[in-house]
C-alpha cells in the first residue's frame, strides 16, 4: 500500500452567487498517493477544476472553501500540514514549489508581455533564491581566483561586493541588504547574476521537457511559438521546483491528437523520473485511460466512484460511470448520450444527485445521499445498487 | 538593445509620429536652451517674469528690438513664448506624472481586489467626475488663490479618476486572464502579480491617454490663465500671453488684422505644443503594445 500524499476530508466549496448559493463541491472525500497518476474525470461542472483550485487555495472569489481539511504529508522534512489552516505566506511557499498547476490553455497561462525564459526564471527567483544565491556566489569567487590585468583589478571590489551579497541570500533568502539594493536602479545590477543562474536553469527545465533549441525558445515570446511548445513551456513551469505534486488541469485538451500524445508521454516520463504524484483532471477517458493509475468519477461536486483504471473500465459500478463509459464515441455506432442534463448547481436534486438521470433510480435514492462504500480492492462506490 | 531599434523603427515609420517627434524635440530644445534663444536682460531678477518695455496698453510690431513685437503692458511676445514652453513642461509632466501615480494606484488596487475596496474608490472617483472639469478647476484656484501651484494641484485634482477609471477597467480586464492565476499558482504574492503581471498588460492604454492629456492639460492651464486665474501678470506662460492679447483680436476698423501677432503667435505655441504630443500619443500606441509588436 503507497502512503497519502494528499488527504482530502469532507472538502465543500460554495459560491455565494446573486442568485443564491452553489454547491460547487460537497463534503469530498479523496486520497492522493504517493507517485501516483490520479485521474478526476466528469462532465463540463462537475466539480473537477474546483477540486484542483481547492488544493492549491486558488478558489475565485465569490467562492469559498466552507470546511473539511486537505492535509499534505511533505516527504522533505515538512512533516503533515493542513493545506486550508496555513497562512497566506506559507501557502505561498507551497504555490510553484511543492504544489503545482499546469492550466488548461496554454496560450493563456503565459503572460504575453514577458519572454518564455523570464516567466521561467520568476519561478527560481521566487523558491529558489538560497541556492541561485549560492550558484551566484560560486560563479562570481571564480571570477575573483582567476581573473588577473588590469581590468579585472578594476572590477575586483564590485565582485567582493557581490559575492558578499550573494552569500546574504544564499544564507537567508529574506537578508535585508541584497533585498533593499534590489529596489535602488543601478545598484540591482548587483544582483543581475541571480537572474543569470535563474535563466541557465531555465534553459535546463526547457531541455527537459523536450523543447529543441531551449536557449532560443527562452528568448522567445508566447505568441512567437506554436501550441505545443507553449504548453511544453507551462509544464516546465510548473515542474521548475520539482513538486510533490503536479496538478494537471485538462492539459491537452487544446491540443491536436499527435501533440496530445507527446505530452501523455512527456508525463509519463516526468513521473518516472522524479517520483511526483499527478492529478490529471479531464474529460476525456481515453486519455485518463493512457496515463492514469487510479480513476475517481465525479458528478455535481460528489464523488461517483473510485477504482483502479482497469477496474473503472472492465467492472464500472456507478450507474453514472457506465452511462459515461458508454458515451465514448465508437466509429460506426451511434452515439450514446446521458439523457437529462447535469444537475442545477443552484438546486441540487436531493439524495443522491444522479437520481433524475439515473436508469436504477430507488424511492431511497430521492430521500438519502448514499454513502461511499468499499465493494472490492480499492474500488469504492457512492451508489444503493452495492 | 533590438527593443529600442524596434521602437524606433516604429516611431520614423509612419511619417505623423515622425513629425510629433520633430515637434517635441523641437520644443524641448527651445526649454532646455532658452537663456541662450532669449537672454535675460540685465538686472531683472526672476526669469520666468517677462521683461517689459513702457507700460503702454497698444501692443507694438515686431522690431528690431522685439522680434514679435509686444503684447499689451509691453511684454516682450518672444521672450514670453520661449519661457513659456518650460511652464508648459513643468504643468504638463509634473501634472500628468502626479496624476499617473494616484490613478495606477487606485486604479489597479480597485480593480485587482474588487469588493468594498473597489465600490469605496469608484464612488469616490464619481462624485469627482459628477463636477465639469473646468468649473472645478476654477473653483479650487479660487480658493487656493491664483499662481501656477493652485493650478497645478487643481488639474491634478480634476484629472486624477479618469485615470484611475481606465486603469481599474483595465485590470479588470487582465485579472479574469489564465496567466494571472497561474502567476498565482506559482506563488506570487498580490504585489508582485499586480506590478509584474497585471499592470504590463493593462497600462498600455493610460500611456497612450497620458501622452495625449500632456496637451490637454497645457491647453486648460492657459484657459485658466486666459481667465486671469493662473500664473502672477507678467509670468511667462502662453496663456497669459493669449489673455494680453484678448482686447487686441481684431484690430481698428479698416485694419482688423493690425495686432495678427499678439495673438498668432502664442496660439501657435499652443497649437503645435498639443499636436506634437497628440501625434506622439498616437505614435506610443503604436509601439507600446508588444503583442502588435515583433512579428
Amino acid at each position: 500500500m503507497q502512503q497519502d500524499l494528499i488527504r482530502i476530508r469532507d472538502l465543500s466549496v460554495r459560491f455565494y452567487t446573486y442568485e443564491g448559493v452553489v454547491h460547487a463541491i460537497d463534503d469530498l472525500d479523496l486520497d492522493i498517493r504517493q507517485g501516483e497518476t490520479l485521474g478526476i474525470v466528469g462532465e463540463t461542472g462537475s466539480g473537477k477544476t474546483m477540486t484542483a483550485l481547492a488544493i492549491l487555495r486558488l478558489i475565485p472569489y465569490p467562492g469559498k472553501i466552507e470546511s473539511g481539511s486537505i492535509v499534505f504529508f511533505d516527504r522533505d522534512g515538512g512533516g503533515e500540514l493542513d493545506l486550508l489552516k496555513l497562512s497566506e505566506d506559507k501557502m505561498r511557499s507551497i504555490r510553484g514549489n511543492k504544489i503545482s498547476m499546469v492550466f488548461q490553455e496554454p496560450g493563456a497561462a503565459l503572460n504575453p508581455v514577458y519572454t518564455i525564459g523570464d516567466q521561467i526564471s520568476e519561478v527560481y527567483l521566487l523558491h529558489r533564491r538560497q541556492e541561485l544565491g549560492h550558484r551566484a556566489k560560486q560563479r562570481v569567487d571564480s571570477l575573483l581566483s582567476d581573473g588577473s590585468g588590469f581590468a579585472s583589478a578594476l572590477r575586483r571590489p564590485f565582485w567582493r561586493w557581490q559575492s558578499r551579497l550573494y552569500d546574504k541570500i544564499a544564507q537567508d533568502s529574506h537578508s535585508v541588504e541584497p533585498r533593499f539594493l534590489s529596489h535602488v536602479p543601478l545598484f540591482r545590477r548587483l544582483l543581475r547574476r541571480l537572474r543569470d543562474e535563474a535563466k541557465l536553469l531555465t534553459v535546463d527545465m526547457l531541455k527537459n521537457v523536450e523543447i529543441p533549441d531551449p536557449a532560443r525558445v527562452a528568448a522567445q515570446y508566447p505568441h512567437q511559438i506554436s501550441g505545443g511548445m507553449k504548453q511544453r513551456a507551462v509544464i516546465a513551469m510548473a515542474l521548475a521546483c520539482s513538486p510533490e505534486l503536479l496538478i494537471a488541469d485538462e492539459p491537452t485538451t487544446s491540443l491536436d491528437v499527435t501533440i496530445q500524445a507527446q505530452m501523455l508521454e512527456l508525463f509519463r516520463r516526468i513521473k518516472a523520473d522524479r517520483g511526483a504524484s499527478v492529478v490529471f483532471v479531464t474529460h476525456n477517458l481515453g486519455v485518463a485511460s493512457e496515463v492514469c493509475d487510479r480513476l475517481t468519477v465525479m458528478y455535481a461536486g460528489r464523488l461517483c466512484e473510485v477504482a483502479s483504471v482497469e477496474d473503472m473500465f472492465l467492472h464500472p459500478s456507478h450507474p453514472y460511470t457506465k452511462a459515461l463509459l458508454d458515451a465514448v464515441p465508437i466509429p460506426g455506432k451511434e452515439l450514446q448520450t446521458i439523457p437529462g442534463a447535469l444537475a442545477d448547481a443552484l438546486n441540487p436534486p436531493p439524495g443522491c444527485r444522479f437520481h433524475p438521470r439515473c436508469p436504477s433510480a430507488m424511492p431511497m435514492c430521492q430521500r438519502e445521499r448514499p454513502k461511499l462504500k468499499e465493494i472490492g480492492k480499492d474500488h469504492m462506490v457512492a451508489c444503493y445498487l452495492f | 538593445m533590438s527593443d529600442w531599434k524596434f521602437m524606433a523603427r516604429q516611431l520614423t515609420r509612419n511619417p505623423l509620429s515622425l513629425m510629433g517627434i520633430i515637434i517635441i524635440v523641437f520644443f524641448v530644445i527651445i526649454a532646455i536652451f532658452a537663456p541662450l534663444i532669449a537672454p535675460t536682460p540685465e538686472g531683472h531678477r526672476d526669469a520666468y517674469m517677462i521683461p517689459r518695455d513702457g507700460y503702454s496698453a497698444t501692443p507694438q510690431p515686431p522690431s528690431e528690438e522685439h522680434r514679435f513685437g509686444t503684447t499689451q503692458g509691453q511684454y516682450d511676445i518672444f521672450y514670453g513664448v520661449i519661457w513659456g514652453t518650460r511652464s508648459a513642461f513643468h504643468v504638463g509632466l509634473v501634472v500628468i506624472g502626479v496624476v499617473l501615480a494616484i490613478g495606477i494606484l487606485l486604479g489597479s488596487v480597485a480593480g485587482y481586489f474588487g469588493g468594498v475596496l473597489d465600490e469605496v474608490i469608484m464612488r469616490i472617483t464619481d462624485i469627482f467626475m459628477a463636477f465639469p472639469g473646468l468649473i472645478l478647476a476654477m473653483a479650487i484656484v479660487a480658493v487656493l488663490g491664483p499662481s501656477l501651484r493652485s493650478v497645478m494641484i487643481a488639474l491634478t485634482v480634476v484629472a486624477w479618476p479618469s485615470y484611475a477609471r481606465l486603469i481599474r477597467g483595465d485590470i479588470l480586464q487582465v485579472r479574469e486572464e489564465d496567466f494571472i492565476e497561474a502567476s498565482r499558482g506559482l506563488g506570487a504574492s498580490s504585489g508582485r502579480v499586480i506590478i509584474r503581471h497585471a499592470l504590463p498588460n493593462a497600462i498600455y492604454p493610460t500611456l497612450v491617454m497620458a501622452s495625449l492629456d500632456i496637451g490637454a492639460i497645457v491647453l486648460a492651464a492657459s484657459a485658466l490663465s486666459f481667465l486671469g486665474l493662473g500664473a502672477p501678470e507678467g509670468y511667462a506662460d502662453w496663456g497669459q500671453l493669449t489673455s494680453f492679447a484678448r482686447n487686441w483680436i481684431v484690430g481698428p476698423p479698416g485694419n482688423p488684422l493690425k495686432y495678427w501677432y499678439a495673438v498668432t503667435i502664442p496660439g501657435l505655441f499652443i497649437l503645435f505644443f498639443v499636436l506634437g504630443w497628440n501625434l506622439l500619443g498616437d505614435a506610443f500606441r503604436d509601439i507600446l503594445d508588444p503583442r502588435l509588436a515583433r512579428r
